[in-house]
């Protein structure tokens, strides 16, 4: 790709590209989408599925606009009847195997090839009575099912296990009208990334067992989202039905994830759909802990903040948005705060064809945000602070045996904010609920200082509020007239004061790819320790 | 394999001279016979003069596209540090088609020798000899004959001493006609499955392995020897009013004909006489009805469009077909088309690599119908249906499989309609039981 550019039209409307452009991404970028099974913007082009054959002026035949690169002064015609006469027909013959089983096939409502039939193709078939091709469903791997009788041969899945997973071990096997798709003897797909093969299917033939007629696509509410599973943040959308996370998928980010995430990131939903929730501030009361209304329960709160002098320490999960990490910080400010993040280590997988892309070692999305707000990763550290700290804040992190058995000897306050209680832990004098990731917007930064935007996907339980929220709300104090954050922007808004590496920058200004914060930042950022 | 038929006094013998003589198959045997006295020449000559010959000859093409030869090796880039190759396409697998066959079986060293000439024009090192898997008896001839060319010096590190390295590798095909397509080919060279593969890049810039090549015929570089010993203009001189066709071609004469083989003709010649004069017409008492010229792929011919129509590219494609890999397919009177077209038809939905959708799914659904009408279970939009198909079959697809299956569906039903409409009209036995 040059820098060079050259104009062409496309279905009349003129369009100046960089030389080396496919005839399909230049019709992108004039608002026209080439019908298309075989290509994807990720994957090499093989030009097989002859769907998005076009009609160039002064070509003899159509060409296929996935892997022509246009020429200055070229004219293209997607719309021309030459045209859609071609694509009908590969849409006639596509159907011919395909069984009409949509309303049973989890693909229905996400189909390419049910959107394109209904945008252009037959009302009915010419095939007459003849039996379609049938072979029965293959266990491909631990999550993916391949039903042959769906498939129409785009090879997408195969070039991806190839060309980007490089595990080669899919095909296409047979030839003509016999042809599926192969795995190599006793090699299951179970590739670190091999779900992907799943969102790339432009049909109903590779399925994920996680989904497997779970919910209708058209069913689904989809938000945009960054994915909690490691510091890679890659980025997804989070697909619920009636406030139930049922699945996540990769969103295109070409900087982080191009269009795919692994399969750890992809299962690792189930806690969003916990039930166990903590769903009302609970204040000790002797030996137990009652629910009360969030107007004690900050009174309460602030009570502990102002009333004591000693130092603080916060223990915090990694999954807590920046403004959460933030302002919980500078709830405790003007005295000494052991800031530390939880960080849960697992082995790396990288997705070798797309560089700078792997499922991470550190667990957790927003290390590096909470470093660059003054948290440090010595969490044994922090937890033997703990003892004689006249404030401990726990910031949901995960409570296992070293941290319930450090926290139930604490001498000073212990405040809990957190999804769910931890059975022990009596001693805490405050056990507030604070919403998850999914049910807040938020920003984390990935391991590149990307920082990225996530948005609520589903509702908090009872009362659970954004723990942003809950340090706003005591820092303002109480009353009506209260300067406190009501937005998660806002609230982002108020961490340049503090860190400047976040200075000037507003949601809106990430914008739905993130942006990379400035160099050199993070010496600063660590000044407020 | 049966042994060639006696050559005919009108045949001009070229390549097939030595059909039949055992003694030709040695290097020693050759050698007396004539043999590498052109690759000696040749090994002398610049790559651009050996080029230079060929384009003045006139050779084209014997697989089926009539490229001429020399333009091709002079498509190829100019010589940098990349390696390049030259790949001899001995495939053959078109239906009807045995020509190569018979150059390998017969004459192993006059293709080594076409090969090491070609590799040295284009200046590669490596030359590939892709060679059909059901030819057990040719594998065994070219595998001994290039062992005895490197043991008496004609490949190697030093061709004849000239300094030159030619180097012959023989692969053998595992039995897929589509890896005669060329680009198929190279994929299979790779080890990769044979789909054909989007052009461009075309071979010259990015072929084997990525790298320059170029691809002949085996007929075509068996050709060469003879051009550089005797002379383009000699070559130029055989051609029969045509000066775009020049040389001889092997035409593999088979069906209705009492000699079928193989006849070495010089382009030009009246199709007519090859079919009754040389191979002997169809048996007695019957008539001509049909001739599928150049290999299964072809669009069929009549017998009164083969009447006057000169054995040559241009001739043959003024009576609307092609000369192709000149497999000549002879039908009589007592053929049933639909039925032979629907044969053809099958081996093209069995050879799809699968690629492309319209082949895959076409190819097969054009059997389904033609069987549905043989059965006597046509309907009388099928032929519309047919034609339909064929139209969205041809010219859409990455090789020229899927327009392959078309062509003879396509000439079939216009120029043998009433046969179609015959069984769709119940008014003939169905030729097959059920569907």
């Amino acid at each position: 790709m040059s820098d060079e550019l050259v104009t062409v039209s496309i279905d009349g409307v003129a369009v100046a590209v960089p030389k080396g452009t496919t005839i399909l991404e230049a019709a992108k970028r004039t608002g026209v989408l080439v019908p298309h099974y075989c290509y994807h913007p990720s994957l090499p082009s093989p030009a097989v599925c002859r769907m998005c054959l076009v009609e160039v002026e002064q070509a003899p035949k159509l060409l296929p606009a996935c892997v022509t690169a246009v020429a200055d002064g070229q004219v293209v015609r997607v719309e021309s009847a030459k045209a859609k006469e071609a694509r009908k027909s590969v849409l006639e013959f596509l159907l011919i195997n395909h069984p009409l089983d949509c309303p049973i096939c989890d693909q229905a409502g996400e189909c390419e090839l049910q959107d394109y039939v209904f945008q252009e193709g037959r009302g009915s078939t010419r095939y007459g009575e003849y039996a379609k091709r049938y072979s029965p469903v293959e266990d491909f791997g631990p999550d993916i099912l391949y039903v042959p009788n769906r498939c129409i041969l785009c090879t997408r899945c195969v070039r991806f296990m190839e060309d980007v997973a490089e595990n080669p071990i899919l095909n296409v096997s047979e030839r003509g009208d016999r042809a599926f798709i192969g795995i190599a003897d006793e090699q299951p797909l179970d590739h670190p990334w091999a779900g992907n093969v799943v969102d790339l299917c432009p049909v109903g033939s590779l399925l994920s067992k996680d989904f497997l007629h779970k919910a209708r696509a058209w069913d689904l509410d989809k938000t945009a989202s960054v994915c909690p599973g490691c510091t890679q943040g890659c980025n997804i959308s989070v697909d619920t039905r009636d406030d139930v996370v049922v699945r996540l998928r990769p969103r295109p980010n070409l900087d982080v994830n191009r269009h795919f995430i692994c399969d750890y990131g992809r299962s690792n939903y189930r806690w969003m759909n916990r039930g166990d929730r903590v769903e009302a501030p609970l204040v000790r009361d002797g030996q137990r802990h009652v629910a009360t209304d969030w107007d004690a329960a900050l009174d309460r709160l602030g009570q502990i903040v102002r009333g004591t002098r000693g130092p603080a320490v916060i223990l915090a999960s990694g999954r807590a948005s920046t403004e959460s990490l933030g302002l919980v910080r500078h709830l405790l400010d003007g005295r000494p705060i052991t800031a530390a993040v939880q960080v849960p280590l697992g082995d790396e997988a990288p997705l070798p064809g797309v560089p700078n892309l792997a499922l991470r070692r550190e667990r957790v999305p927003n290390l590096v945000g909470a470093e660059l707000l003054g948290y440090r990763r010595d969490w044994a550290a922090a937890l033997s602070a703990a003892h004689d700290a006249a404030v401990v804040l726990v910031l949901d992190a995960e409570l296992h045996q070293p941290e319930e058995e450090a926290l139930a000897k604490v001498n000073g306050a212990l405040v809990l904010l957190v999804t769910v209680a931890p059975a022990s832990l009596r001693n805490a004098e405050l056990i507030l609920p604070v919403t998850t990731m999914v049910e807040e917007n938020g920003v984390y930064v990935n391991r590149d200082r990307r920082a990225q935007r996530f948005q609520q996907a589903k509702a908090p339980p009872g009362m659970a509020r954004p723990a942003w929220w809950i340090a706003g709300e005591v820092m303002a104090g109480p009353g009506p007239d209260a300067d406190a954050p009501t937005t998660a922007e806002e609230a982002f808004a108020l961490l340049g004061h503090a860190w400047p590496v976040f200075g000037g920058l507003t949601h809106a200004s990430l914008g739905f790819t993130g942006r990379v914060l400035a160099d050199g930042a993070r010496a600063l950022a660590g000044a407020g320790t | 394999m049966g042994f060639p038929h006696p050559s005919h006094p009108r045949e001009t013998l070229v390549l097939s001279r030595y059909f039949g003589d055992a003694g030709a198959r040695s290097y020693a045997g050759w050698v007396e016979r004539g043999g590498y006295r052109a690759l000696r020449q040749a090994l002398q000559m610049t790559p651009d003069d050996v080029i230079a010959a060929v384009k003045e000859s006139g050779l084209r093409g014997r697989g089926g596209a009539g490229f001429p030869t020399g333009v091709k090796w002079g498509l190829m880039p100019k010589v940098d540090a990349r390696a390049r190759y030259l790949v001899c396409n001995a495939d053959e697998s078109e239906p009807g088609t045995f020509k190569d066959r018979e150059i390998m079986r017969w004459t192993p060293h006059g293709l080594i020798e076409g090969c090491a000439i070609a590799a040295h024009a284009i200046s590669a090192e490596t030359v590939f000899i892709y060679i059909r898997g059901e030819f057990t008896d040719p594998w065994q001839i070219m595998t001994d004959a290039v062992g005895e060319a490197y043991r008496d010096g004609a490949l190697g590190a030093s061709a004849f001493g000239s300094g030159r390295r030619i180097e012959v590798i023989l692969h053998r095909g595992a039995g897929a006609y589509i890896c005669g397509e060329e680009t198929a080919m190279l994929n299979s060279l790779e080890g990769k499955r044979g789909n054909p593969r989007i052009k461009p890049p075309y071979p010259a810039q990015a072929g084997l392995f990525g790298l320059p090549t170029t691809i002949n015929n085996v007929e075509t570089l068996a050709a060469v020897p003879h051009i550089i010993e005797r002379g383009a203009e000699w070559y130029k001189g055989l051609s029969l009013g045509n000066p775009k066709s020049t040389g001889t071609k092997l035409i593999s004469v088979c069906g209705h004909v009492q000699r079928p083989g193989n006849y070495e003709v010089t382009l030009g010649f009246p199709m007519q006489e090859l079919i009754f004069d040389l191979a002997g017409g169809p048996p007695p008492g019957r008539t001509l009805k049909a001739v599928i010229p150049g290999g299964s792929s072809v669009p069929i011919m009549t017998a009164s469009e083969v009447d006057g129509c000169p054995t040559d590219y241009e001739g043959i494609v003024a009576r609307g077909s092609m000369l192709g890999s000149g497999g000549m397919i002879v039908m009589d009177d007592s053929t049933d088309m639909v039925y032979q077209i629907w044969r053809l038809a099958r081996f093209y939905a069995h050879e799809s690599c699968a690629q492309c959708t319209q082949c895959r799914e076409g190819t097969a659904w054009t059997v389904k119908v033609l069987e549905r009408i043989l059965a006597g279970k046509g309907r009388p939009d099928d032929l519309d249906l047919l034609l339909d198909l064929s139209e969205n079959m041809t010219g859409k697809t990455i090789c020229v499989l899927s327009d392959s299956c078309a062509a003879p569906v396509v000439s079939g039903i216009q120029k043998f309609r009433e046969e179609f409409e015959a069984y769709i009209a119940r008014a003939r036995q169905p030729a097959l039981a059920t569907v």
